[in-house]
């Protein structure tokens, strides 16, 4: 699966599973956070990505 | 011209799927849609061999195949190699695009084939070589073979071959200077207006064409499951080891954390010139998220934590290039027993 800012791109290519990440330039993060709050945004996305990896995904 | 042409069981009159094992078999002068192509060229040209294998036994032997026919190409003297067409039949269309960009680039003399659109060999093969587009008819055979024969002429006689709705080949992709009355704004207000009342206009441009992806099937028990992330976004350890490129990157890196809770930007660099990469720099774990994972791996919510995450840089690649590196990438991690990837994108 995979994780990304720019869905266009991934649906062009043909990705079955996408979730959409905190930034182009921080995919796994947001500067603006304190550090502790920012590692549970990670940890947030992460599990959309678990999530997406257990489903179903049709073909592109 | 001499021309050597290459057929699949079925077009050679083999027989059908029975057939299909058929080892390589090559006959002198045309056979089929050869006899069709010679009549087409007129006394332009002539078959001087044929060759006919089984469509399972190409592409399971393609390398074999692939030396056999560039050697028979050679010992033929010919001038010309055309393969196909082959309309929608995929191991056919992939064997006859393998071949003839084979024998274009170890003979230098011009090679044609013919496939549907929807054809696998068009994917891989369209970029270099001229696939005349056949549809899915096999009743227009004769048509499909003079485009083909008219663009092996011009490519014999190193003549410029048109664009390609005019010569009825699929797009390689190619861009060419041209002078026109109309400036690009002009022209492109034009389509606009053409498109919004619906009616034809041509683009100038053509966006790569990917082919429908099949979707891996679900991963069962994620707790049990072994995770890798791979990235595109170009992080690699001080000092590039593998030397990636920060454009057009031709190969990948494994870059070991077995050993590590949390990545340190002193630690690493980003090898990517598309995007603004001091964050990324500053904790790579807003690319490659090692910590948040560790967290998840000791929750048991994910079984294990790949020993190593994969990097490469993804920009401004050609998309022959991107996929090659994708297969090795996937190759590898299957050997290694991954159970599933995240690959996170800038």
């Amino acid at each position: 699966m995979q994780v990304t800012s720019v869905l266009p791109v991934a649906k062009m290519v043909g990705s079955n599973r996408v979730v959409q990440g905190g930034g182009i330039v921080h995919v796994f993060g947001d500067p603006d956070l304190p550090p502790e709050e920012e590692k549970k945004l990670r940890q947030t996305i992460l599990l959309q990505a678990f999530e997406a990896l257990k489903k179903q995904a049709d073909a592109s | 011209m001499r021309v050597v042409h290459y057929l699949n069981q079925f077009f050679g009159g083999r027989g059908g799927e029975e057939a299909a094992d058929m080892a390589p078999h090559i006959q002198d002068g045309a056979v089929g849609p050869g006899r069709l192509l010679e009549q087409v060229f007129g006394n332009d040209a002539h078959i001087v061999h044929t060759i006919i294998a089984g469509d399972n036994y190409a592409a399971e032997n393609l390398e074999m195949l692939t030396e056999l026919v560039v050697k028979q190409v050679k010992a033929a003297h010919a001038e010309l190699f055309v393969a196909g067409p082959c309309f929608e039949a995929g191991r056919y269309g992939l064997v006859a695009g393998a071949l003839c960009k084979a024998v274009q680039s170890a003979l230098g003399i011009p090679v044609v084939t013919g496939m549907a659109g929807e054809n696998p060999g068009v994917d891989l093969y369209r970029q270099e070589l001229y696939i005349v587009d056949s549809g899915a008819s096999v009743s227009a055979m004769r048509d499909v073979l003079s485009k083909m024969g008219r663009i092996a002429t011009k490519l014999a006689h190193h003549q410029d071959i048109g664009r390609p709705t005019d010569e009825g080949y699929i797009p390689r992709g190619m861009l060419h200077d041209e002078f026109v009355e109309q400036t690009a704004a002009e022209r492109m207000v034009q389509m606009l207006v053409a498109k919004t009342a619906g009616g034809p206009f041509e683009s100038e441009f053509t966006p790569p064409a990917f082919a429908a992806v099949p979707a891996p099937a679900p991963v069962a028990d994620l707790s049990k499951a072994r995770v890798v992330i791979v990235t595109d976004g170009g992080l690699v350890p001080k000092g590039n080891p593998d030397n990636i490129s920060p454009y057009a990157a031709t190969n990948w890196g494994a870059y070991d954390i077995s050993a590590l809770d949390d990545l340190q930007g002193e630690n690493y660099e980003v090898s990517h010139r598309g995007y603004d990469t001091r964050y990324v720099e500053q904790d790579p774990d807003r690319l490659v998220p090692v910590d948040a994972l560790r967290d998840l791996e000791k929750a048991g919510i994910v079984g294990k934590v790949h020993d190593r995450f994969i990097s490469t840089s993804g920009l401004a690649n050609p998309l022959a290039n991107s996929r090659r590196l994708g297969h090795e990438i996937a190759e590898k991690l299957k050997q290694e027993g991954v159970d599933a990837v995240i690959l996170t994108s800038t």
